[in-house]
């Protein structure tokens, strides 16, 4: 039976990377609150920013952390591109439509990855990389930390954005009234883009912090875009908190499970936690009903 | 009976069949071994197409995690024959006994508590995954590490055992997709197939017209799910091995959908063209990139993926439609 | 007169809103009856509660000597009760013969033999030349008189035709009622419809029902609802009498 102190540590490192993860939901969670997609290739997208965090360290030395900002630009251009290249047109299409193009996108990505990369685990150790904190009587891992308090400037930048800016406002109207808002004179496409890619940049950012904190290899891109399902069903779909709040509850769960059963098969919880909202509370546990 | 079965089919569709048949019972004396092993691939997604077009095609129930019934059916039979020496005929009726019951629980499930679309699909992929995880710490069926079944160089066919030379699997996976074939043409023209058909259009107007929607959904599903565990007692018995990480992966879930897709969801020759089609693509390019030298591990998917994308894109529909027009076998509209 | 369907304080209420408030009245079996009122007058949340989509608060609805109230729309088709919807729900990727399949099914299980009911249906309906058009050709007159086939075939006693004239130019809303008229006349089907278009509803209904705020303001033969003042204030304006 594992001591309080090591409960505490295990549950405090999940929460932390919980942060991260609920970050990467929140993309999830805003491309699908406004332009009404699944993405499927959501992790994939993820992925692809951490193998870019793991070049550019490589090549250059630049700290992740630091290159947050051109990551989440670059995946931001790729999102817009995404949305109004490819996914625009099946706005109208039946919903298994769109679902399976994004299928195939991501069946794309993971294999190029595959393809550039090579199957083995690559990573970053920064300067900090070993380093902790001493919080009382637990330890937090410097890199977790960072990425956890970069995960919530993140998502308060996101916050600040759709509830101050105009543009901001103007994506929230599409995503309450697409008619109206085309009535009203809204570029909702080029809306739509945009919102696509603020979801990625999201994924991008949340990609740089995570690849502090575990390995990357291409298989973790689906691994990743099911974690963020989970996520955002169990938080509630469509609601920011509640993307922050399933990510550390996920965080949590899988970090709790990997401590008391077997690190491996901590993924089972999460997928039974799946099960249950699906079943009981299919709007999680901040979602609006569906009307 | 045989009123039920040729009733309606156009003469020539049928002159197409008839030939694609004999071309395919011929097939082992004409082609050679590499051939072979690339049709067997072929018969064996068009009969997982198949099974999966039921659910999908005929139904409407997006399955994202069919990899779990291939997984399930295969363990079970496999389980048998290693442990227990119970060859793969009997071994079947557990495996079909486990997929269905497994199909039934995810219909269950799901069709009780509202559960569609897209979060359908999500929930069948976490519970393949709960599979794949699972499986991968149950030590009675060699957990991560496999579970293998004994091999030995049969120069004669055991087709009790099914042990034995390509040809023999060959006729088997031939003769399950002729019978796939078969039963989907007979269910659609069988209450349950119109049932289902109107369930996918328009889920509140078929209840309006009297149809137990929950009941006739579970149907498709057990039925899906039972047919595509024979699929995996073929899988195992012919690749000899079983590892959960490729068993249940969602890789292996979109692989069987990528037929019925691209052939044509919910037609009765989308999933066999589609298979066709892709598998017979594939192997031309990797053949061509082999001989480039440009043969990497994930090249083959992203051409699956590719060709999902035009497909998607250009003709959603699937190919198998626009075949149908060009060879002149659609039903006249007035 | 034993009514083949018996409304018996019906109320509903969604939230703060009383949809339908105690409303009551009973169809005559072979007779029409019609429902008519303002928009947001509960007639379609009527329609839903006696077809089986949403359950009654209060109150209770008897259809052919038994309680049909809470059960299941499929159940409720079962019993004999067909119904069409406001906006029509063609099953679009049949064709018309398909469509029209499936609803003959329920009572004849075989494929033959619902194709020979469909096309006696489709007859009937004037669409058996388009039978192999898909539904989604279809334009909406042809689509209208699709869903009323649809629930034709299933061999109900009672036809529940929710604003089934809508949208249609007044030649096809003749059309429309004198088949509705002729199956009445030759079957004896009991037809309960709601409706706006007053040229139909005074052509076809024997007694009507006006509904204004989910409650009943007037009940009777159209010649005496339509001139009730009632009526003429809260729905048909005095320009509509004569």
């Amino acid at each position: 039976m594992p001591s309080l102190e090591l409960v505490l540590n295990v549950a405090l490192g999940g929460i932390l990377a919980g942060l991260v993860y609920g970050l990467m939901a929140l993309g999830l969670s805003v491309i699908f609150g406004v332009v009404r997609v699944v993405n499927f290739a959501h992790g994939e997208m993820m992925t692809i920013a951490m193998y870019l965090a793991v070049t550019l360290f490589a090549a250059f030395g630049l700290d992740p952390l630091i290159m947050l900002v051109p990551i989440a630009a670059v995946l931001f251009a790729l999102g817009y591109a995404m949305q109004a290249g490819l996914i625009n047109p099946f706005i109208s299409r039946p919903e298994h439509s769109q679902f399976m193009l994004l299928v195939a996108i991501a069946l794309i990505m993971t294999n190029v990855l595959l393809i550039v990369f090579g199957p083995d685990a690559q990573s970053v150790q920064t300067s900090y990389s070993l380093d902790s904190f001493l919080v009382g009587p637990l330890i937090v891992d410097a890199t977790k930390a960072y990425a956890a308090v970069a995960a919530l400037l993140v998502a308060l930048a996101l916050f600040v954005f759709f509830r101050f800016t105009l543009v901001g406002k103007a994506i929230r109207a599409c995503a309450d009234n697409y008619v109206g808002a085309l009535v009203v004179g809204l570029d909702v496409k080029h809306l739509y883009a945009l919102t696509f890619g603020l979801g990625a940049a999201c994924v991008g950012a949340a990609g740089a912090m995570l690849v502090l904190v575990i390995d990357v290899t291409p298989p973790l891109g689906p691994a990743l875009t099911l974690l963020a399902f989970v996520i955002v069903i169990t938080g509630g779909l469509g609601s920011m908190p509640g993307a922050l709040l399933g990510g550390v509850m996920i965080g949590l769960t899988e970090a709790l499970a990997g401590l008391f059963f077997t690190p491996s098969a901590k993924s089972m919880f999460s997928f039974g936690l799946l099960v249950l909202v699906l079943l009981f509370r299919p709007q999680g546990i901040l979602g609006k009903k569906a009307s | 009976m045989r009123e039920r079965l040729l009733d309606g089919v156009p003469r020539r569709a049928m002159a197409w069949l008839a030939a694609l048949l004999a071309a395919l019972l011929a097939a082992p004396w004409l082609a050679n071994d590499y051939l072979l092993t690339v049709l067997i691939i072929i018969l064996y997604f068009a009969y997982t197409g198949q099974a999966w077009n039921i659910m999908f095609g005929f139904a409407g129930q997006l399955s994202l995690g069919h990899a779990i019934y291939v997984g399930l059916g295969g363990y079970a039979a496999a389980a048998l024959y290693v442990h227990f020496g119970i060859g793969p005929w009997i071994g079947l009726v557990a495996a079909v006994a486990l997929g269905a019951a497994c199909g039934a629980i995810i219909g269950f499930l799901a069709f009780r508590f509202g559960v569609g679309g897209v979060y359908f699909a999500i929930l069948t992929i976490a519970f393949a995954e709960f599979a794949r995880i699972g499986f991968d710490h149950f030590s009675w069926v060699g957990g991560s590490g496999g579970l293998f079944l004994p091999v030995a160089n049969y120069s004669q066919s055991d087709i009790w055992n099914l042990r034995g030379k390509p040809i023999m699997f060959y006729y088997v996976i031939l003769a399950l997709t002729v019978a796939a074939f078969l039963l989907c043409h007979v269910l659609l023209r069988s209450r349950v197939g119109y049932y289902w058909q109107a369930i996918r259009e328009d889920e509140a107007a078929a209840r309006a017209l009297g149809i137990d929607t929950f009941r006739y959904k579970m149907y498709a599903v057990v039925i899906s799910a039972g047919m595509t565990s024979v699929a995996g007692v073929f899988f195992a018995f012919y690749y000899n091995n079983l590892f959960p990480e490729q068993v249940f992966s969602i890789g292996r879930s979109i692989e069987i959908i990528l037929g019925p897709i691209i052939g044509g969801a919910g037609t009765l020759a989308g999933p066999i063209v589609g298979a066709f089609l892709l598998t017979g693509l594939a192997e031309t390019m990797w053949e061509l990139l082999r001989a480039v030298g440009l043969d990497a591990p994930g090249t083959r998917q992203v051409f699956y993926g590719l060709v999902l994308l035009v497909i998607i894109i250009v003709q959603p529909a699937g190919v198998w439609p626009w075949l149908a027009r060009l060879l002149g076998l659609e039903k006249p509209r007035s | 007169m034993t009514a083949l369907l018996s409304i018996d304080a019906v109320s509903k209420r969604f939230r703060g809103l009383l949809a339908v408030d105690n409303v009551s009245f009973g169809v005559a079996p072979g007779s029409i009856f019609a429902v008519i009122g303002p928009n947001g007058a509960g007639k379609t949340t009527l329609f839903n509660i006696i077809a089986g989509v949403l359950v009654p608060d209060q109150g209770s609805i008897t259809f052919a000597g038994q309680r049909v109230d809470g059960l299941r729309p499929d159940d409720i088709c079962r019993r004999g009760i067909g119904r069409t919807f406001q906006l029509v729900r063609p099953f679009p990727a049949l064709s018309v013969e398909d469509n029209v399949i499936v609803g003959a099914m329920l009572h004849r299980p075989h494929l033959t033999a619902a194709r020979a009911h469909a096309h006696a249906v489709l007859r009937r309906l004037d669409l058996f030349g388009k039978r192999d058009q898909l539904a989604s050709a279809l334009t909406l007159p042809d689509r209208k008189r699709l869903e009323v086939a649809r629930a034709l075939a299933t061999d109900p006693k009672l036809l529940l035709l929710d604003e089934v004239m809508a949208g249609l130019r007044p030649a096809e809303t003749d059309r429309m009622v004198a088949i509705l008229t002729t199956l009445n006349r030759e079957t004896g089907l009991t037809i309960l419809l709601i409706e706006h278009v007053m040229r139909a509803v005074m052509a076809l209904a024997e007694r009507v029902l006006v509904l204004h705020h989910g409650a009943a303001i007037a009940q009777g033969s159209p010649d005496v609802v339509v001139r009730e003042p009632a009526v003429v204030e809260s729905y048909l304006g005095a320009e509509a009498v004569d």
